[in-house]
């Protein structure tokens, strides 16, 4: 299957180049843009990194969703805060999709049109103010857990954006926890937000990893080029032994009544997220797709004149400057 | 009025406007034209909350009844905000959003440059740290008021739309009343009438960048700072920035 997926993903590659492009990767050498790449190496790259810019973009939306109504002033600050950073995290990973020969407009032009995806977590809602602790707590913690890794992957721009990433990360994640754990302690009612917002937003964090490896096609093979480090069960089941404490030590139920420790495998034992669901979630079919791509859409129309009129005044800046030489 | 009633109305004032502004601004999160926007506003706003932290903290520490910054923010009703109406109109688009920003920065710089020579030592150094955002702030509104403004024609249109829309509401931020008198002469403040020549002279050279007409009225809207008569605005506005606490009431978030 390996060797066969190389195969199928290479063909117009010169197999010399490829030999010594491996080995480059396996020597935990950094590829950079100007280097020689396989034509498939530079496709999962630009999927992968436009797909988890567009993840940080539109991720905006659900948490923006509660920057109005957060409940003090330095929640409100703290929560501008996180989202002006996936904003930046938008802008690194983009810029590191444009080394390889993809520029941002046309990246966002196959966001908005549907060919490029981004993560499915963010078609879920955000109802109650504790969903905001949880995103923080389970989203965030979440995707530390994938990007971690990635700032050791082999492609240079990606591998730097991915330290500049998870340096912010942490704190999305700590005060994500912090917020919950407030509502925790709270009243009855602030409990039950946020036991209602860990209902809703477990099993789509366990999702965030992916299927299981068995059943993902490009797994193998970004594994081989160091795109991927980690496969999608591992760091699943990593999420898994880490949150499970979390959520006892807030005195919250994880919903999944098979969850144990297992004293054999040195890990809990837990239920799969239902599959079915995440692949209609994939096709468009979750509780927010339509909407958030339509804000999307809706602000990238209604900006086109924004955007026109600031380049018309650059190239009138450059033209005047041109004639005063 | 005493001198501690009148400074803190003054501090209404100064961290009213921040706070509806910045809640304002936010609204844009996820919405804006282009990504280094949402970026811009996202941080804007967020000086602007930090400001109103400052700003409410000190009101509540001068009126002495053991109120916080978020009690002042989340549980006073609309006759009790002392912003100026231009910062609760709302965002209509991209263009008014800056429009509005610019005017009300433009302001904001010239006021908080003249705090630090506040005699309230307090103030002076809340104005020395917010100051030095707004600085920020007012050369981005300005640049794009600019970039707008001699742009493409639609974007030369939307921009003399939108400042023809906010014009009446920028007299309002020069109106001095007894509360400013009081802190002009205690030294506090500065008599809010004594902001303009610099306002219309700074205003006027980015205007004219900007190829934007200023409208001929010195009309005025006004009832913000005083808080005799908001727009029906701010109502809706409150609604949403004050429902959690009014829902749970007592909760600690
Ligand atoms: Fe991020
Ligand atoms: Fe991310
Ligand atoms: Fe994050």
């Amino acid at each position: 299957m390996y060797a066969q997926m190389i195969k199928s993903e290479a063909t117009k590659d010169d197999p010399e180049k490829l030999v010594a492009f491996q080995a480059r990767i396996d020597a935990d050498e950094k590829i950079e843009p100007k280097d020689w790449m396989p034509e498939g190496y530079r496709k999962t790259l630009i999927r992968q990194i436009g797909q988890h810019a567009h993840s940080e973009i539109v991720g905006q939306l659900p948490e923006g969703n509660w920057i109005t109504r957060a409940p003090t002033l330095e929640r409100k600050a703290i929560l501008l805060a996180k989202v002006q950073d996936e904003a930046g995290h938008g802008l690194y990973l983009y810029c590191a999709a444009e080394t390889l020969g993809v520029s941002r407009d046309e990246l966002t032009e196959m966001l908005l049109d549907g060919r490029m995806k981004y993560s499915s977590i963010f078609n879920y809602p955000t109802l109650n103010w504790a969903d905001i602790g949880a995103v923080g707590w389970l989203v965030d913690g979440a995707a530390i857990m994938n990007q971690v890794p990635l700032q050791r992957t082999s492609f240079g721009p990606y591998s730097r954006a991915m330290i500049r990433i998870c340096k912010e990360e942490s704190f999305h994640q700590r005060q994500g926890y912090d917020a919950i754990r407030k509502m925790a302690e709270g009243t009855p009612e602030q409990k039950k937000m946020a036991q209602d917002a860990l209902n809703r937003f477990w099993y789509p964090s366990l999702m965030m990893f992916g299927p299981s490896d068995k059943d993902s096609v490009h797994s193998e093979q970004s594994m081989a080029w160091k795109i991927k480090i980690n496969t999608n069960d591992e760091l699943r089941q990593k999420f898994v032994d880490q949150t499970v404490p979390q959520a006892e030590y807030l005195g919250l139920t994880i919903p999944d009544p098979d969850l144990k420790w297992n004293e054999e495998s040195g890990h809990y034992d837990f239920s799969e997220p239902d599959w079915s669901e995440f692949f209609d979630v994939i096709k468009g079919n979750g509780p927010c797709n339509v909407d958030r791509l339509a804000a999307r859409n809706k602000a990238w129309d209604d900006g086109k004149w924004v955007r026109d009129g600031l380049l018309a005044h650059a190239q009138k800046r450059k033209a005047a400057k041109v004639a005063a030489e | 009025m005493t001198r501690d009633e009148a400074f803190f109305q003054f501090l209404l004032r100064m961290g009213d406007n921040t706070l509806i502004l910045g809640h304002r601004v936010s609204e844009w999160c996820g919405h804006a034209p282009v990504l280094e926007e949402d970026i811009a506003l996202a941080n804007t706003a967020l000086d602007l909350i930090g400001q109103t932290q400052m700003w409410l903290g000190l009101a509540g520490e001068v009126q002495g009844e053991g109120k916080s910054a978020d009690d002042l923010a989340f549980l006073r009703d609309a006759w009790d905000f002392r912003n100026v109406l231009l910062v609760e109109m709302p965002n209509g688009d991209f263009g008014r959003t800056l429009m509005r920003q610019f005017l009300f920065d433009a302001w904001h710089s010239i006021m908080l440059t003249r705090l630090r020579d506040s005699k309230d030592a307090r103030v002076a150094a809340i104005a020395e740290k917010a100051g030095k955002e707004v600085t920020y702030h007012l050369e981005r509104s300005g640049d794009t008021v600019i970039g707008l403004g001699d742009g493409t024609d639609e974007s030369h249109a939307r921009m003399q739309e939108a400042l023809d829309y906010l014009w009446p509401y920028v007299g309002e931020m020069f109106e001095g009343d007894a509360v400013d008198a009081e802190m002009a002469e205690a030294g506090i403040a500065p008599d809010p009438s004594g902001l303009r020549a610099d306002y219309d002279a700074l205003v006027g050279r980015v205007l004219a960048k900007a190829t934007l007409t200023i409208p001929d009225s010195r009309f005025a809207h006004k009832g913000g700072r005083n808080g005799r008569m908001h727009t029906e605005h701010l109502g809706h506005l409150l609604t949403q920035m004050q429902w959690l606490q009014r829902a749970y009431p007592g909760a600690t978030w």
